[in-house]
């Protein structure tokens, strides 16, 4: 069962290197998707089926279709494809890849030496989840809301403002 | 079912999902691709949460992962608006271009 673990993490490191790397944004949209579902199933094995669901809901879905939206309404085609091209040469990525390679290196070399241990896995189930999030962390619950609160009102503020924007210059007004 | 994973290579997971996220906000220009970089790396801080968690058999990383998601959520909303903004100014999504104050 523990080459289930194996083989999901190859796919996850594979998929989001692809993803980081690629110049068409649909096709890194697509790879991060598969990155993000070989998680939730790693999340599964490690005995978090609730949060493995909400891992496929929320980031697989939700923040996916976002991004998707984003991309549809922006139409970025070929022109942005070949702005990308230009944009990622040799000497732009090499720099910052060896930069986190070298601190990647040292966290690998700190928890490779550390003490060592095996996690057995003992399934929680939403209930357990349940109770904690609302039990000693009810104040987190509460932040929680406030930041998802703010959230929906900025974005819809500056979608607005935008909107407005774009209709006065259509309609010949101008900026 | 009886599965037992090693605690460090779970860890190495998150290591390494983190860091290919690091570098993809530092090597991109784009700020679709900055975003998507961003949603790896908290996605792979909240995995490490999780790994956590089922070591120590307690449902608090879970918990945190869920405060985590939502702080994403709120997080890629926010940005991808600022894209859109960022769009329509310069008619580009060069992250370069964003660098003067005046808009």
């Amino acid at each position: 069962m523990s080459t289930a673990f194996y083989i999901a993490g190859a796919v996850a490191i594979i998929s989001t290197l692809l993803a980081v790397t690629r110049i068409n944004a649909v096709h890194a949209l697509l790879y991060l998707l598969v990155s993000l579902l070989s998680v939730a199933l790693i999340f599964l094995l490690l005995g978090a089926p609730f949060v493995a669901a909400f891992e496929v809901i929320i980031y697989g879905g939700a923040i996916m279709v976002l991004f998707a939206f984003v991309v549809m309404m922006l139409g970025l085609g070929r022109k942005s494809m070949a702005e990308e091209r230009r944009w990622l040469t040799l000497p732009v990525w090499v720099g910052p890849a060896i930069l986190a390679a070298v601190l990647m290196t040292e966290l690998l070399y700190v928890v490779h030496f550390g003490p060592s241990a095996t996690i057995e896995v003992v399934p929680t189930t939403p209930h357990e989840v349940a109770v904690l999030l609302l039990g000693p962390y009810l104040l987190g619950v509460e932040l929680v809301s406030v930041v998802l609160l703010l959230g929906l009102v900025g974005a819809f503020h500056l979608a607005y403002q935008l909107g407005k924007r774009e209709r006065a210059i259509k309609m010949g007004v101008g900026r | 079912m009886s599965l037992a994973i090693p605690f460090e290579h779970a860890m190495i997971l998150a290591a390494i999902l983190f860091f290919i996220g690091l570098a993809g906000v530092m090597m991109r220009r784009d700020a679709i691709f900055i975003l998507l970089s961003l949603e790896v790396m908290l996605n792979s801080a909240g995995f490490a949460l999780v790994v956590a968690g089922a070591q120590w058999h307690r449902g608090d990383g879970q918990v945190m992962f869920l405060f985590i998601l939502a702080v994403a959520a709120a997080e890629v909303s926010i940005g991808l608006a600022l894209v859109l903004w960022l769009y329509h100014w310069h008619k580009t999504v060069d992250i370069d271009k964003a660098s003067s104050m005046r808009g």
